[in-house]
């Protein structure tokens, strides 16, 4: 069981080293999206500290949406869906082995990169700790909620804008954690009940989620 | 029940089995978009023998085969492999069948060689089978390039290369002809044969007559309704 989970993880992987340009992609989005905020609003120091945590974290969030368009259409198209559906494994722990793999790869780069950003925005060391750490129990929560619309959506032509809209309730609390986490760091206040609810969303949705995707999947396929 | 590998060039027996396997079908209806497409099929296949399903577009072949699999889910009836449902029993049904549908199932940016290991699943195979397998394929020239640049019937070649390699008893192919030149549907003729004489079970849809000599049936979906 184990060897055949393994190679279910290493077969996304080789994937990813054929496609680079997915991975570029999402990460390039990710720099730029950031890296634009002080152009576009103002150089001022204090300010740019009090939006980083946002800015940061909302453009992890389009990010990992832009990133599920790929999770399944193309699995779709070229039939390796249906393959993967009629494998001898439970179908909902091979989908949540598949989603660790695409969060490693389009989503632990961006927790990377976030203490760069940080530092671009004159965060303190601790505030970076902070916003790193909101974004590396976040991320495979945007993965996990978000792989769910991707699977009610791949079939569709252009389903990138009911994805977003599909997500948008389920990611708002997140993002009001993630940020208000790194904001309340900077105020002095404690951050526990903030990484006590992430870590709560992130385990529920552990759990659930491949369940969910599973389902979805199933319809979609029928 | 013996399968063995059909590699011509290391033939093995992989599985040593006394288990008969056997397919029902039972009083099986489907639809698709609220249109009955048929009802109570009830078909039983021992090992051994092939099952070749004919009728004219849009008679539900292809959704009749998806039912099989499990990846259509019936309006009435039930598929037993073994005597035990197939829904119920998901995990031991899949790990014995093997299913190639219209699409290749082929990833265009990998190689032949990673596309044969990854459609083989869990199954474990040697680098040296899969070399031969391809080989035997017509495919051993053009193993290191992306499916991309393969044609059409190469493409299919490579989907079908996986029967030369593949451990399961049942198999299930949509339209396996397509796409093929005449020397490969020679070559394709000669796996199908050799896996029902090795007490393997197959499902096919084609549109042209087969020739073999092994026992298959043939089911006529369009005629309860003509």
């Amino acid at each position: 069981m184990h060897k055949m989970l393994w190679k279910l993880f290493s077969r996304d992987m080789t994937l990813f080293m054929h496609r680079k340009q997915d991975v570029v992609t999402v990460l390039g989005f990710f720099l730029i999206a950031v890296a634009l905020f002080p152009l576009g609003i103002s150089s001022d120091p204090e300010l740019l500290k009090t939006i980083a945590p946002g800015a940061i974290w909302i453009a992890a969030l389009f990010s990992t949406v832009l990133a599920l368009d790929r999770l399944f259409s193309e699995d779709l198209d070229d039939g390796t869906l249906e393959q993967q559906m009629l494998m001898p494994v439970p179908l909902a722990l091979l989908l949540l082995v598949r989603l660790i793999a695409h969060w490693v790869i389009t989503g632990l780069p961006l927790v990377l990169l976030a203490p760069l950003m940080g530092l671009q925005f004159g965060l303190a060391f601790n505030e970076i700790m902070i916003l790193t750490l909101s974004l590396l129990i976040g991320t495979p929560v945007l993965v996990l909620l978000g792989a769910i619309g991707a699977a009610l959506t791949v079939g569709l032509k252009s389903s990138g804008g009911l994805v977003t809209l599909l997500l948008l309730p389920l990611y708002v609390p997140l993002l009001i954690l993630g940020t208000s986490s790194v904001s309340s760091a900077m105020n002095g206040v404690d951050v526990t009940a903030h990484f006590s609810l992430m870590g709560a969303a992130l385990l529920v949705s552990l759990v659930l989620s491949p369940f969910a995707v599973a389902t979805a999947l199933k319809i979609t396929l029928d | 029940m013996q399968v063995s590998r059909l590699l011509k060039s290391n033939v093995r027996i992989i599985v040593v089995n006394e288990k008969r396997f056997m397919l029902e079908i039972e009083g099986l209806a489907v639809e698709r978009e609220e249109r009955l497409l048929f009802s109570g099929l009830s078909v039983k296949l021992p090992a051994g023998e092939g099952l070749h399903i004919v009728g004219k577009n849009g008679a539900g072949k292809t959704t009749l085969l998806r039912t099989l699999c499990g990846l259509t889910s019936p309006a009435a009836g039930a598929i037993k492999w073994n005597e035990q449902n197939t829904t119920d029993f998901r995990e031991e049904f899949c790990s014995d069948l093997l299913y190639l549908g219209h699409k290749n199932a082929n990833k265009t940016e990998l190689n032949c060689r990673e596309n044969l290991r990854l459609a083989l699943g869990v199954q474990s195979v040697s680098d040296k089978e899969i070399g031969d397998a391809l080989h035997e394929a017509g495919l051993g020239m053009l193993s290191h390039l992306p499916t991309r640049f393969l044609s059409q019937g190469q493409q299919r070649r490579l989907s079908l290369a996986r029967l030369l390699l593949t451990d399961a008893a049942l198999w299930v192919l949509d339209e396996p002809y397509v796409a093929l030149d005449y020397k490969a549907i020679e070559w394709l003729d000669s796996i199908l044969e050799h896996h029902l004489n090795n007490k393997g079970l197959l499902v096919l849809t084609s549109h042209q007559a087969l020739t073999m000599t092994a026992t298959i049936r043939v089911l006529n979906l369009g005629e309860q309704y003509a």
